[in-house]
């Protein structure tokens, strides 16, 4: 009865082109946008602030990049904890070398370094698809690990090989390391997430996200029509592990607080995997609803038996985290291979008939 | 200069200067690379039957090791928990037919190689809340002897155990060729390789020929967790060390029986010569985890199709 787009009329190009046409649903971003800046630092406890929004945001850019290219341009990966490792090292490097380099532009530009390294294993999708570029993507996950470990240069000569990330402040606030506080992190995460996420959103609606759809839905019909195959898979690529490695970096230096190889290994791969396919294909906010499910469930399962007065062992937990994560992929692959984020969606249009459907 | 040497020289000075070593690490390589093909040969099964790409398989391998074992150590016999756990492997077949396969029918094949990665996942967590995360080794008188094969070079460490992967693997593929050349069940299933529609047309059951080949690559993959389990313990690092298999199917091509052996054989040797001659002395080790991929990478720009695939031709 409110949720309805009846009356509310366009009368300008640029009102037809808004990222969000219908006034209700442009409040309601708006509003979880300013509560998520002001009110979640002032209410939400220190606990889910650092140890469940920082990582979720964080894996959400993950997801976002993952997105882009699986979702948007149809290009299997399994390499995304290899970009976001590259993007967490360099970030160190950069940081830790570049020391007058405010840190903000540190983080973009360790994306930067990810990107560049996404397109030289992006190159092979050019002549591959499907499968063959699953395994060309788990090269670039077992050699760039394998690199960081090995060269010690990524980390200027660490003894450990694990350096604590650098502390660093915006504003004499500090927000990397493991001395700042979690409401700066959070809000220093948070402008990471919320300009990424607005960039997708907007990449998705133009011209370079329809043509990384015609390439995902038929590549030869793509070409056919005029659309370069190379550019666009490439800029996939690039773009994604752009956001891949600007999560990876804020992953060491804002949520773990040190650059360690295990933070990024295949499983990593295969959880942002998974938050696309339960969060939904080729759907911005479905990148955030499966980063928070996929996060959200092995918390949850962990303490749901001490809610009911049960005591389970840690690894039947991690046992049953397992088969259940199984069976939810099979599960959202059945019912709704669109994810989450059709869910919402099939919900906001029974909302806008409501209740007088047809 | 220095480095060109070492790299483009001093191995093959290595080489001729100790074959003895070098055969040695050359039969060390073809018996992992036995190991890989056995697991590919799975893949290749399920691939070429209903061209799913079946992530499934490695932790199929693992599971049928645990279930095998594990009904060894509650007492049974071998030969009756080999055909018990054959048994459960058909099972798994039917369910998975039944419950994951059914339903997706017609989907993309991006959906079903995601639901296969559900498919591992949910074995890994049941097979391991069923029998336990420990290492078991695998008793099943397997000889594990050191002999030494004595050459005109030098002497030459085999394991025996090795050379009975060896000859286990070259009698699985026998039976599979012969089994797919002249049974009617091995004839349904290549017809159904060839082409779904004509293979429907006259009147192959489908949903059958499905559930035989998930059964099929359930039996290699309990020979293959067997031999695995003999030589390193049943543990969860197989499902892991079978990912290997991907840049194995590569090389070989995802729909030829022999690719996938061959294609291990190369991936196998090739890692263990790298790793000796090159990765210890200039990269540091370690090698061993890309190698394979890295390999699988760079063929892929010259042959998409692998060794022995077929051409693929697109049409819009």
């Amino acid at each position: 009865m409110l949720y309805r787009e009846a009356g509310q009329f366009k009368t300008s190009y640029s009102a037809d082109q808004a990222m969000l046409t219908i006034t209700l649903d442009r409040w309601f971003v708006f509003g979880l946008t300013a509560f998520a800046i002001i009110g979640v630092p002032l209410l939400a406890s220190e606990y889910i602030i650092g140890s469940i929004l920082v990582p979720v945001l964080i894996l959400s850019i993950a997801a976002l990049g993952l997105n882009i290219l699986t979702g948007y341009c149809g290009q299997l990966s399994l390499g995304t904890g290899a970009f976001m490792a590259a993007g967490a090292y360099l970030a160190y490097k950069i940081a830790t070398n570049i020391t007058w380099m405010p840190i903000w532009l540190v983080i973009p530009l360790a994306g930067l370094c990810a990107a560049a390294i996404g397109i030289a294993f992006g190159l092979p999708s050019l002549r591959i698809k499907g499968f063959y570029l699953a395994v060309a993507t788990l090269a670039a996950q077992f050699f760039l690990l394998w690199l960081f470990v090995k060269v010690p240069w990524f980390v200027n000569n660490s003894i450990s090989g694990v350096p604590p990330a650098p502390p660093r402040s915006i504003f004499g606030i500090q927000v990397t390391g493991a001395a700042a506080g979690n409401e700066a992190k959070y809000l220093f995460v948070l402008a990471f997430v919320i300009v990424l996420a607005w960039i997708a959103r907007n990449m998705a609606r133009s011209r370079i996200g329809r043509s990384w759809m015609a390439i995902r839905d038929m590549d030869i019909a793509a070409e056919l029509v005029g659309i370069r195959p190379l550019p666009t898979k490439l800029s996939a690529f690039a773009i994604s592990s752009f956001y891949c490695g600007v999560a990876g970096a804020l992953w060491a230096l804002c949520y773990i607080n040190s650059v360690e190889p295990t933070a990024f290994d295949i499983n990593r791969s295969f959880q942002v995997l998974f938050m696309i396919i339960v969060g939904g294909l080729g759907s911005v906010l479905g990148s955030f609803l499966g980063a928070a499910f996929i996060f959200l469930l092995p918390i949850v399962l962990n303490s749901a038996p001490g809610w009911f007065g049960y005591s389970i062992a840690s690894d039947t937990i991690t046992h049953i985290e397992f088969m259940l994560f199984g069976v939810l992929i099979i599960f959202f692959l059945i019912v709704e291979p669109h994810g989450l984020a059709r869910l919402w969606q099939i919900a906001k249009e029974k909302l806008r008939l409501w209740p007088f459907p047809y | 200069m220095e480095t060109l040497y070492l790299i483009f020289i001093d191995p093959f000075v290595q080489m001729a200067i100790e074959p003895a070593f070098l055969a040695e690490v050359l039969i060390g390589g073809l018996m992992s690379g036995v190991m890989y093909s056995l697991v590919a040969l799975g893949f290749v099964l399920i691939f070429k039957a209903s061209g799913i790409f079946n992530f499934a398989q490695g932790v199929f391998v693992l599971f049928a090791a645990l279930n095998f074992v594990g009904l060894m150590d509650l007492g049974v016999h071998p030969i009756l928990a080999f055909i018990i756990t054959l048994g459960i492997m058909t099972a798994l077949a039917f369910a998975v037919d039944r419950l994951v396969l059914r339903p997706l029918v017609n989907q993309n094949p991006i959906i079903l190689f995601m639901a296969t990665i559900g498919i591992a996942f949910f074995l890994e967590g049941f097979g391991e809340s069923i029998w336990g995360g420990d290492v078991r080794p695998v008793r099943v008188g397997i000889p594990d002897t050191a002999l030494f094969w004595e050459t005109g070079f030098g002497e030459i460490l085999v394991l025996s155990s090795d050379l009975f992967a060896g000859v286990i693997a070259a009698f699985l593929v026998t039976v599979l060729a012969l089994f797919f050349h002249f049974t009617p069940v091995g004839r349904a299933l290549r017809a159904v390789a060839d082409d779904h529609q004509a293979a429907l047309s006259v009147g192959i059951p489908l949903n059958n020929i499905w559930v035989i080949v998930w059964a099929v690559a359930g039996f290699v993959a309990l020979v293959a967790g067997i031999m695995w389990g003999a030589k390193l313990g049943v543990q969860f690092a197989l499902s892991t060390i079978a990912l290997k298999a991907l840049p194995v199917l590569i090389l070989g091509g995802f729909t030829s029986i022999p690719g996938a052996i061959i294609g291990g054989l190369i991936v196998g040797a090739g890692e263990k010569l790298f790793e000796n001659y090159w990765g210890l002395p200039l990269l540091g080790g370690a090698t061993e985890e890309w190698f394979a991929y890295i390999v699988a990478m760079i063929f892929l720009f010259f042959r998409p199709q692998g060794l022995f695939g077929e051409k693929i031709i697109e049409r819009v």
